[in-house]
């Protein structure tokens, strides 16, 4: 944990007001970036972050520091975002699973975008919004945030196992979509 | 062994996080297609991992809504705390009254037996 932001964990912790107020300052930024690929749009990401961050504010003395603050900060916006996104989903009676984009406008498919790294990650953050919420739940927080297996379990009220098996079907599902043609002369071999 | 029966394993030995048996590995070191599905996991995973240093910056007012609900639920903590006091206060009282009272009795009573006792 960066020594500026352990200070301020710690004075936070002693009941200092404004120290909490600065971390807030210092991460609400990427607390804020997880939400977003986590829920898919802004004004999602917006309620999650601002319930993370009470969450946080009430719990912060059960915050032990042998974490680091901003991975503590991961999980509760992440169970904050499993818990928004469940209750809209119950609201709009949507199914969370195999949702399918109905056009399919991957930039994969669009040989301009298929140069270099660049092109690639935005392929990816286009893939990753078309991937099912809890598939999408699963691989950010593990291949983006690195969190555990037993974390991500936790945090999503789910099985270590369903989030290895979900894990799976995330990343097999961006592959296919990142290269498609490939994927599919793969599939046509067997 | 088929390319089928090395393929679910083929994202999870991209990662590290489990290593190909030595027939799987010997499949995977003959077979093109399946070289070339695991140089496609790396290249998601490392764009993945890329992405964790990058931070997208909300729309502005963000910041100021998460401070003012915190300053909110601060003032409500503080609230029921007062009120929590208070009611240990009450309680503390009406019990050091209860005490009073029944040392006060015991006394009573023990000087009553005594002054029998002398008559």
């Amino acid at each position: 944990m960066p020594q500026d932001v352990a200070h301020l964990v710690t004075a936070a912790r002693d009941g200092d007001r404004e120290a909490f107020d600065e971390l807030v300052r210092v991460t609400y930024a990427e607390s804020f970036t997880l939400a977003l690929r986590l829920t898919g749009n802004e004004e999602d990401a917006r309620d999650v972050v601002q319930e993370a961050y009470i969450r946080a504010f009430r719990g912060l003395s059960r915050f032990r520091g042998d974490a680091q603050f901003s991975t503590w900060m991961y999980r509760i916006t992440a169970n904050c975002a499993n818990t928004h996104l469940v209750k809209r989903n119950k609201h709009r009676h949507e199914v969370l699973d195999d949702v399918e984009p109905v056009a399919d406008d991957r930039p994969a498919n669009d040989p301009q975008l298929q140069t270099d790294a660049t092109a690639l990650r935005h392929q990816l953050t286009v893939a990753l919004e078309t991937l099912p919420p809890k598939l999408r739940q699963v691989v950010v927080l593990r291949d983006i945030y690195d969190l555990s297996h037993e974390a991500i379990a936790a945090e999503l009220g789910i099985s270590e196992t369903a989030a290895k098996v979900r894990l799976h079907r995330a990343r097999k599902k961006l592959r296919e979509d990142l290269f498609p043609r490939r994927a599919q002369e793969a599939a046509d071999a067997v | 062994m088929q390319c089928d029966d090395v393929a679910d394993d083929l994202a999870a030995a991209a990662d590290g996080s489990m290593l190909l048996g030595r027939n799987e590995r010997r499949h995977v070191e003959r077979c093109l297609r399946c070289q070339a599905e695991l140089v496609q996991y790396r290249k998601v995973l490392r764009a993945m991992r890329a992405m964790r240093t990058e931070v997208l910056e909300p729309a502005p007012g963000l910041l100021s809504d998460i401070l003012a609900n915190i300053e909110a639920a601060g003032e409500r903590r503080a609230i029921r705390s007062m009120i929590h006091g208070h009611r240990a206060a009450y309680l503390g009282g009406l019990a050091a009254a209860t005490a009073a009272g029944a040392a006060g009795a015991i006394v009573f009573a023990s000087r009553a037996r005594k002054l029998r006792t002398a008559s």
